[in-house]
């Protein structure tokens, strides 16, 4: 697994407080892996400030899942 | 009780009398303070008279890049912005017919469309913090409507709305989010009036005097004391009994 891809899943486990095997490529943030409205906009918080980037609000709506999180992070950084 | 020790506070509209004597409390608790307003000269008075903790960060409100760039300068100020207290605003008073658009846009900008800005602007802090108190100063007229005024109790009106929607969204994360609504404060504004309008005003107040600023800034320190953690979208109303709501 890519370096981006771990430190996304570190930071998706330490904020939604979910087991490592349960956030896969797949795994939903909203339906799979419990996170509010709010969770998501917290989680693309700390994407922008791990990786140094900016998440416009249109992008930050696209991204649903793991899977999601991971390859727009490895496009933008 | 009502220790804001380790605390920053924003203050719009610092420069004027109830926004002043907000800083002075809240300052006078142990919160660092950020004193925002458009006269820096009073502001700096103000930081002066209040020595150590105290911020000067003008800002024109009716400029939506200053508006948006504030929370910055205050976060780079005082390292957070843990309070924040939406204290400005202006009025453009005149009979609804003869309301111009500008008059309008020009109260809405102020009062409620800069309170928007400056509440999301310091959100991400509060959030990460999982800390935060917003306040919000109203006005009676927000709920009781006045003749002239259909602009600013509009905006009054919207800040109360607003707020309420926020709370709900960022309660779970321990920031609470409130606002104030004064009656008739003895300020500057209200020096100029007559005595004819003042008994006027007089004989609506139960309580049969003008409020003061600082009963204003003391119901502001209570929602931004740890104490009042668990209100949060209510509007005090401070009016001497004028309006019971």
């Amino acid at each position: 697994m890519s370096d981006i891809a771990d430190r996304v899943k570190k930071i998706v486990v330490e904020h939604l407080g979910v087991d490592e095997e349960k956030v896969s490529e797949n795994a939903s943030f909203i339906d799979d892996l419990g996170a509010d409205s709010l969770d998501t906009v917290e989680l693309v918080m700390a994407f922008e400030e791990e990786f140094g980037i900016e998440i416009p609000d249109d992008a930050a709506e696209t991204i649903q899942t793991f899977g999601d999180a991971v390859g727009f992070i490895s496009k933008a950084s | 009780m009502f220790d804001l020790r380790g605390k920053s506070a924003l203050i719009t509209g610092a420069s004027g009398g109830i926004g002043a004597e907000i800083a002075r409390t809240l300052h006078g608790a142990g919160a660092t303070v950020g004193l925002s307003g458009t006269r820096t000269d009073p502001l700096e008075a103000l930081a002066g008279e209040l020595g150590d903790r105290a911020h000067v960060l003008p800002c024109n409100l009716s400029d939506p890049e200053a508006v948006d760039t504030l929370p910055k300068q205050a976060t780079e100020a005082m390292g957070s912005v843990d309070i924040l207290v939406n204290n400005a605003g202006i009025t453009r008073d005149n009979l609804f017919m003869r309301m111009s658009d500008e008059e309008w846009q020009s109260v809405i900008n102020v009062n409620l469309t800069s309170t928007f800005k400056l509440c999301k602007g310091v959100m991400r802090g509060m959030m990460k913090a999982r800390w935060g108190r917003i306040v919000n100063i109203s006005s009676v007229v927000g709920a009781t409507g006045n003749p002239g005024q259909a602009n600013y109790a509009a905006s009054k009106a919207g800040m109360v709305g607003m707020s309420k929607s926020l709370a709900y969204e960022v309660a779970s994360r321990g920031i609470t989010v409130n606002a104030i609504a004064p009656g008739f404060i003895a300020t500057a504004m209200t020096d100029k009036l007559t005595d004819d309008q003042k008994s006027g005003i007089m004989g609506q107040i139960p309580a049969g005097r003008m409020g003061e600023a600082h009963e204003i800034a003391a119901a502001t320190l209570y929602l931004a004391s740890p104490e009042a953690a668990y209100v949060t979208g209510t509007t005090l109303h401070v009016n001497g009994g004028m309006a019971m709501l």
